[in-house]
């Protein structure tokens, strides 16, 4: 599960059967683990349809109406495929303090979809999370699991650039805590 | 692994660091990795192979080092001189300290201030941001590379097991209990207390499980502490174990955290391979493994009942207690549940003991706390401060105030449950005991400091929208109440809001208190009460004037 989703591995189509078998089989033995197969599932496709939920929980043996509450209940869960880009704009306290709502804003503009939406083409998916444990770098944004940190407000567009061309985004003050 | 081996393995390791003239740790946490900390380590090792230095400066990866609003940075630790701390590292400066800093060490220079392009980029170790932190949970960052097991052996890892070992379960509870140590996932329950009353709960199978969901939005302690030392969290579930008779052991980690439950993953896969998890446990016969298990991104899968559905498989929905967890809990078997920050602090008692950890901290409030200080601060970070110490110290001194032209205004404690405390109130020591008189908690240890231009109403907004939200739905005051409350809030954001209002939300907000199912709930009303009671001018301002109520 340590492994990021990478945007070559996220695939807009559902997974063959056989995969669900395999996760399946893997985790059935152990009891509970319905949420860990289907981390794995995401991990592994990008998303979790719910029907691929129903398979995979099927198959482990777990009754369907748990299944259902599990899918429904956690939304970590995607259960449509996103956009090759997952931009997660952090709206943590320490963020919201430091002007996240404004990236939020920016990247929003910049992308012509508003948050929880992927943009048309399927390259960009922008979604609020509540905290990346970056705190001390408020406010972030992570793409794919890499962290854009020490935003300004109307960095939207800048975002947008420095994934495209993939390099990560640093931003060093001149502040200094002895000064 | 014999118990006599880590001594050897220990002074092996020593040895082999003492050969290194200079050490350069770079924080290898999330927050710096996110700054390229990983940039800058590549960087610093080609420079130091390129100077053929390899023999003389080890480059490693390291704990958070506490500043992280400065990140990524840099710790050189030396045979000849002071340490020094660099900051706002790059791929393209790091190699400047090999040449401008470490070479000429090398050749008997004394190098403490940098200049150059490193001028600004070093930091005062005698700052009060680091002069005033004791380390009790983070003494190993700075120190070894979380990812070596030998490393932390060498700063005495899995003496405190060793010591466990020898020790009947009663002894370890009794011990934890004479330390003080009180559970810092927010409620303060002593640890000792609650392992005792497990201990003695007969079970073929009990679980000792952490609790490493760190849902308080703007608090990251737990997430660092798992990153960067894992190993310290395992041998406090380790020892936990022994305290209970417990059989299996389970990690709960919020999948936000993959840089966690990387780490904890391989520092299981370590532990095991030494005979230090697993089976025959340090040649004691013992036996004990771990689980690791994900959260779903649901802040109240924290609470204990709802973590152990969660972990279950199931949706992580409190349920009313008794029976506790102690008695029934995952899979209907007796468990402990207990904080990162808890089972660290177990380990560094055991390390040393009782006397030592409860040396620190007030009456009621023993050992020392994280706290993740963000917000409006100047150092943003990680710091770990003696219970005790006045809020106005860690504000002020330790935080640097705003750094900015505005006024500290507030600070809030205890995330989505707990309160705002005026700077009026900043003499306060911290401890579970002032934090609750101030109508705060402790909480797991975010502080987020408020400016005198952010707006208290519109805070106490958004966390009450963030409870309303995470709410379960399962019992109605929660559920319903959140939702009224919230309403009446936007009046006041929107500048509407009437004398009534504040009758009403004090009304439901007594409700929510009195009738919750569990602390999300119970607790949700907190900082909106303590907004409102502290600054009450704040909220009238926003109440609609009389002229426009006739209109
Ligand atoms: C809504 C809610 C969220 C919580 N979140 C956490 C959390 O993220 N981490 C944590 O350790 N405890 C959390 N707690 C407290 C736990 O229920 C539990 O008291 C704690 O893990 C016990 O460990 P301790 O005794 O070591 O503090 C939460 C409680 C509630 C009600
Ligand atoms: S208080 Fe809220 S979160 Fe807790 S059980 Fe009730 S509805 Fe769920
Ligand atoms: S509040 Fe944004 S990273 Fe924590």
């Amino acid at each position: 599960m340590s492994t990021p989703i990478e945007a070559t591995t996220v695939k807009a189509a559902a997974p063959k059967g056989d995969m669900i078998s395999t996760l399946a089989n893997k985790w059935k033995s152990k009891p509970g683990s319905l949420i860990m197969a289907l981390h794995e599932l995401q991990v592994k496709v990008g998303f979790v349809q719910r029907e691929s939920a129903m398979r995979l929980g099927h198959e482990m043996g777990v009754p369907l109406a748990q299944i259902y509450e599990v899918v429904t209940f956690y939304n970590y869960f995607k259960t449509e495929a996103p956009g090759k880009y997952i931009i997660s704009v952090c709206l943590g306290t320490a963020c919201h303090l430091k002007g996240a709502g404004g990236v939020l804003a920016s990247l929003s503009a910049e992308l012509k979809v508003p948050e929880g939406h992927s943009t048309p083409d399927k390259e960009y998916h922008l979604q609020a999370v509540r905290c990346l444990g970056c705190c001390g770098l408020a406010p972030c944004v992570s793409v794919n699991n890499k962290v854009y940190a020490k935003l300004k407000p109307e960095d939207g567009r800048h975002v947008i650039e420095c994934i495209q061309i993939d390099k990560p985004m640093i931003d060093i003050e001149q502040e200094s805590v002895t000064d | 692994m014999k118990p006599e081996e880590l001594e050897v393995k220990a002074a092996a390791q020593i040895a082999k660091q003492q050969a290194f003239d200079v050490r350069l740790f770079t924080c290898s946490s999330r927050g710096c990795q996110s700054a390229d900390a990983l940039g800058v380590i590549t960087a610093l090792k080609a420079e130091i192979k390129a100077k053929q230095l390899d023999a003389k400066v080890q480059v490693s990866g390291s704990g958070c080092l506490g500043l992280c609003g400065r990140g990524p940075l840099i710790l050189m630790k030396s045979k000849t001189q002071k340490d020094v701390m660099f900051c706002d590292m790059t791929a393209a400066l790091a190699p400047k300290i090999v040449t401008q800093v470490v070479v000429p060490m090398l050749s008997g220079s004394k190098i403490e201030q940098p200049g150059g392009d490193l001028a600004t980029k070093t930091l005062d170790l005698n700052d009060p941001f680091f002069a005033l932190q004791e380390f009790v949970v983070l003494c190993n960052n700075g120190k070894m590379d979380p990812e070596k097991l030998d490393e932390y052996i060498a700063c005495g890892g899995y003496t405190g097991l060793r010591k466990a070992l020898g020790m009947s379960a009663e002894d370890i509870c009794k011990e934890i209990l004479a330390s003080g140590l009180r559970g810092r996932g927010g409620a303060g329950f002593p640890t000792g207390r609650k392992w005792e009353l497990t201990r003695k709960v007969e079970g073929d199978v009990k679980y000792i499980i952490c609790n490493g969901d760190e849902g308080d939005p703007g608090a990251f302690m737990d997430g660092s502490t798992l990153e960067g030392d894992p190993h310290t969290v395992i041998e406090g579930m380790l020892i936990g174990a022994r305290a209970i008779n417990a059989t299996h052991g389970v990690f709960y980690i919020r999948a936000e955290y993959p840089l966690a439950v990387e780490r904890i993953e391989k520092a299981l896969r370590q532990a095991r391979a030494a005979g230090l998890v697993g089976k025959n446990i340090l040649d004691s016969g013992w036996n004990f493994d771990f689980e690791l298990r994900l959260g779903a991104g649901a802040f109240v899968c924290g609470e204990e009942t709802a973590l152990i559905a969660s972990i279950e498989g199931k949706r992580g929905t409190p349920r009313p207690r008794p029976p506790f967890p102690a008695v029934k809990g995952l899979f209907d078997k007796p468990s402990c549940i207990n904080n990162v920050e808890t089972f660290a602090n177990v380990t560094r008692i055991l390390q040393h003991d009782a006397a030592w950890y409860a040396a620190r901290g007030t009456a009621e409030s023993k050992g020392t706390k994280l706290f993740a200080l963000t917000g409006k601060s100047k150092n943003n970070g990680l710091v770990e401060v003696p219970m005790g110490m006045t809020l106005r110290t860690i504000v002020d001194l330790v935080g640097g105030g705003t750094g900015t032209d505005h006024k500290v205004k507030a600070i809030q404690t205890g995330g989505p449950s707990g309160g705002m405390i005026p700077v009026h109130l900043f003499d306060t020591p911290v401890s579970y005991e002032h934090l609750k008189k101030l109508g705060s908690i402790m909480g797991s240890g975010g502080m987020i400091v408020i400016d005198d231009h952010d707006s208290v109403v519109e805070l106490a907004r958004f966390y009450l929208d963030f409870c309303v939200d995470e709410s379960c739905g399962k019992c109605a005051p929660c559920r319903i109440g959140g939702k009224q409350m919230l309403t009446l809030l936007d009046r006041f954001v929107a500048g509407k809001g009437t004398e009534e209002d504040i009758k009403t939300i004090r009304r439901i907000a007594k409700a929510m208190q009195l009738a919750s199912l569990c602390a999300l709930g119970q607790t949700a009303p907190n900082p909106v009460l303590s907004a409102i009671h502290h600054f009450e001018p704040e909220f009238r301002a926003r109440m609609q004037s009389p002229a426009a109520k006739q209109a």
